[in-house]
């Protein structure tokens, strides 16, 4: 599952934490990325954290989706 | 080349041979990690589904595929307790409901699902957890493609880098690619424009003269990679040799779980019988994982052998290069 | 006991006529039910819809809707994508033994409030109870019947050259609304199932225009299998434009994190309608002037080269094949 869309670190408990992605929240495992904190942007795959994005990278990537979103789609 | 079965999708689905000038010619690798499992694994992993009390936990894409008699479909139809879990955090979550039973994690995946499969097993030891079992059938990727560069079967001219698998391991292990060969590398994203930029760097490269390792995907990739799950891998797994469907035995691209975490390794703790492997006639998985051919040079292609029908493995997985061109690209990209 | 379904609840006894007079007459009152004859006996002149179905999704309640809901806006839909008005249904249980009577409850009222918002009546009904484990809590059979009005002529078949494709609202609300509830999926959202009872819409369309040639709703297989569909039985292309396709961003997220295509995945309150070019602008206008058609979008045309075929023009210009929808939807690996 090559996720593209970073997802928002909202919660941390421990070593897992709620993640935000377009609306969906979902629990994911920080084992891989113990530096995430809450607000930081993680990449995705099967479940885990497999890296911290850059914030304006990111925030960036998301514009563009948003964008992509808008063009057509998103009408919810 | 590029070398990600997420790539691949991607490259067919935004039909991206479409847009490209007729100069440049994409071919697609063995990186989907279902395609490029051998049938020898596959069988393993059935006969296991076959074993009594066991429970097998897998990513979707397995149980379609077609292995030398049968498939876990097939396997579960006749009773085996096959399960499609997204994470191994289920799988784990599995094995502490069902204490009765065994359950056995089919390790499909290169660098990107090691370590999340090498941390399911320290999760495991951590919890005494004592009916948790791992099948590894991992792969690793830059002793794949040295294979296939040493091959001299396909001349390559850039190399698109699998973007998550180098988010974990970082761009420095593609650099003999680009010394040894002289052939550029970049590492890209999976939208349709992270594609074409990272082409358009791979071209400045080649008409340059240059040959370096470049990152495109910078929101994702670092140059070192993630040292915490590269530590966490290694911590459960050592190298070993492989057999990549369609390319052999290729030294050192294989994982196996380590003699500390072996009371996890499914291997050595059921005793199977998975028959003789058996390659279908007429099937060139194999030639089209290695850049050799493309799904139309395939006699089978989209007459026996369809999703529906798959005969080899790159007509299941969604990232294989047959179901991506048959899905997206079969009347525009022959 | 008495809070649960028991097996002498559907053997016909004294029992069973307590759980019919109590729970389901009470809940449909209407004259025809409440003879408790045989059959239903009704007066009709005109052509007749008769359509039937089966409700076995799990779980049985989720954000947006349950089993009951989904069997009459089900039902209510066949008809109404033949241009029927509908008016009656019939309601068959097979429960589970066990299933806590609570739970039948607040079914039946959702049974009650969907019949009462589509304006049509349960005549008949039948209820069997099987030994638990013999089905999966609740399983709903239906037939509907409709009248369809005298200048109405809707059909599969209809699609004519140069026809336009609009299609109600987003895609892919219901399947990841019900998918969030599965075990072993963890994630949670706001997202509800856009279940709902599209006959008025349909009525609205077809007072602004007679030339609608085919309504279809999208239900099992996605907007992508419906279009193959009515493609084949018209014989003639389909040509679509993924921008003009409404998703809502949390549908995109759950495909996008769970590795599926918006475009298979079920709707059960949504519908296709194609209909001539000159009508199309007037009836999408209507149609956004229901609350059940407020997103409504042209997403494109009939054409004639690829007959049988659905074909889409990407965000980036390219093309892509829709294909059908093969097996369940299969989330991908890297």
């Amino acid at each position: 599952m090559c996720l593209a869309i970073p997802a928002l670190i909202k919660s941390i408990e421990g070593k897992e934490a709620e993640a935000e992605i377009g609306g969906i929240i979902r629990r994911v495992s920080l084992w891989l990325t113990p530096e995430a904190e809450v607000g930081d942007y993680v990449l995705l795959h099967t479940g885990y954290a497999i890296n911290v994005l850059d914030q304006e990278e990111a925030e960036e990537t998301l514009r563009l989706l948003e964008e992509i979103a808008e063009m057509g789609g998103d009408k919810g | 080349m590029e070398f990600c079965g997420g790539h691949t999708a991607t490259i067919f689905r935004y039909g991206i041979r479409q847009i490209l000038p007729s100069t440049i010619e994409m071919v697609s690798g063995p990186g989907c990690p279902i395609c490029v499992t051998a049938n020898a694994d596959l069988d393993k992993a059935i006969a296991l589904a076959h074993v009594s009390d066991v429970i097998i936990a897998t990513f979707g894409d397995m149980i379609k595929v077609p292995g030398s008699r049968s498939s876990l479909q097939q396997a579960k139809a006749d009773g085996a307790d096959v399960r499609m879990v997204y994470s191994t955090m289920d799988a784990i979550k599995m094995a502490e409901g069902n204490p009765t039973k065994s359950v056995i994690f089919l390790g499909i995946g290169f660098e990107t699902t090691a370590p999340t499969i090498a941390t399911s097993v320290i999760q495991a030891e951590d919890k005494r957890l004592r009916n948790y079992y791992v099948l590894s059938l991992h792969k690793l990727c830059p002793p794949v493609i040295r294979a296939i560069l040493d091959s001299g079967e396909v001349k390559l001219h850039g190399l698109i880098c699998p973007g998550h698998v180098s988010a974990i391991i970082g761009s420095h292990p593609w650099e003999f690619i680009a010394r040894d060969y002289g052939i550029p590398c970049v590492v890209s994203g999976f939208e349709p424009l992270d594609i074409l930029q990272c082409v358009d760097m791979l071209v400045d490269q080649i008409e340059s003269g240059e040959s370096k390792v470049e990152i495109a995907y910078r929101r994702g990739v670092r140059p070192e990679g993630n040292q915490q799950a590269l530590k966490l891998m290694a911590q459960v797994f050592e190298p070993c040799p492989a057999t990549w469907r369609g390319i052999g035995e290729v030294t050192d691209s294989g994982l196996k779980i380590r003699k500390e975490y072996q009371h996890f390794d499914a291997e050595l703790a059921f005793d199977i019988d998975p028959g003789l492997p058996y390659e279908p006639s007429g099937c060139i998985c194999g030639d089209i994982l290695r850049g050799v051919k493309t799904p139309f040079d395939c006699q089978l292609f989209a007459k026996a052998c369809t999703p529906q029908y798959p005969v080899g493995p790159c007509m299941v997985s969604s990232e294989g290069s047959c179901a991506a061109c048959y899905h997206y690209g079969r009347d525009f990209e022959g | 006991m008495k809070d649960r379904i028991l097996l002498a609840h559907g053997s016909g006894g004294k029992l069973a006529h307590e759980l019919v007079e109590k729970s389901f007459l009470q809940a449909f009152t209407n004259p025809i039910l409440a003879k408790l004859d045989d059959s239903a006996v009704f007066d009709f002149s005109g052509r007749l819809a008769f359509t039937t179905d089966s409700y076995v999704v799990s779980p049985i309640f989720f954000p947006g809707g349950d089993i009951g809901k989904l069997a009459v806006c089900g039902t209510v839909n066949d008809l109404a994508m033949s241009g029927a008005q509908p008016l009656y249904l019939s309601l068959s249980f097979i429960i589970e033994e066990g299933l806590p009577q609570s739970e039948l409850g607040q079914i039946v009222d959702s049974i009650q409030n969907a019949a009462k918002e589509a304006g049509v009546k349960i005549a008949t009904g039948d209820t069997k109870v099987v030994n638990r484990g013999s089905a999966d809590k609740l399983f709903i059979n239906t037939a509907g019947i409709g009248i369809i009005p005298q200048r109405v002529d809707i059909s599969g078949s209809n699609a004519t050259l140069g026809d336009r494709v609009l299609l109600s609202g987003p895609i892919g609300d219901h399947g990841i609304a019900v998918l969030s509830q599965r075990e072993g999926l963890c994630f949670s959202t706001q997202l509800e199932s856009d279940c709902a009872p599209l006959n008025s819409l349909v009525a609205e369309m077809l007072e602004t225009s007679p030339n609608i040639h085919c309504l279809r709703d999208p239900t099992r297989g996605g907007l992508a299998t419906t279009l193959n569909e009515l493609a084949k039985q018209s014989k003639v292309s389909i040509r679509i434009e993924e921008e003009k396709i409404p998703v809502r961003k949390e549908v995109l997220a759950a495909c996008e994190m769970l590795g599926f295509d918006p475009l298979y995945i079920a709707n059960e309150g949504k519908l296709v309608a194609i209909l001539s070019a000159e009508d199309a602008d007037r009836v999408f206008k209507a149609m956004r002037e229901n609350p059940y058609g407020k997103d409504a979008s042209i997403i494109g045309e009939v054409r004639a080269e690829h007959p049988g075929r659905v074909v889409m023009k990407t965000c980036l210009g390219t093309s892509r094949i829709v294909d059908m929808l093969v097996g369940d939807p299969l989330p991908r690996i890297c």
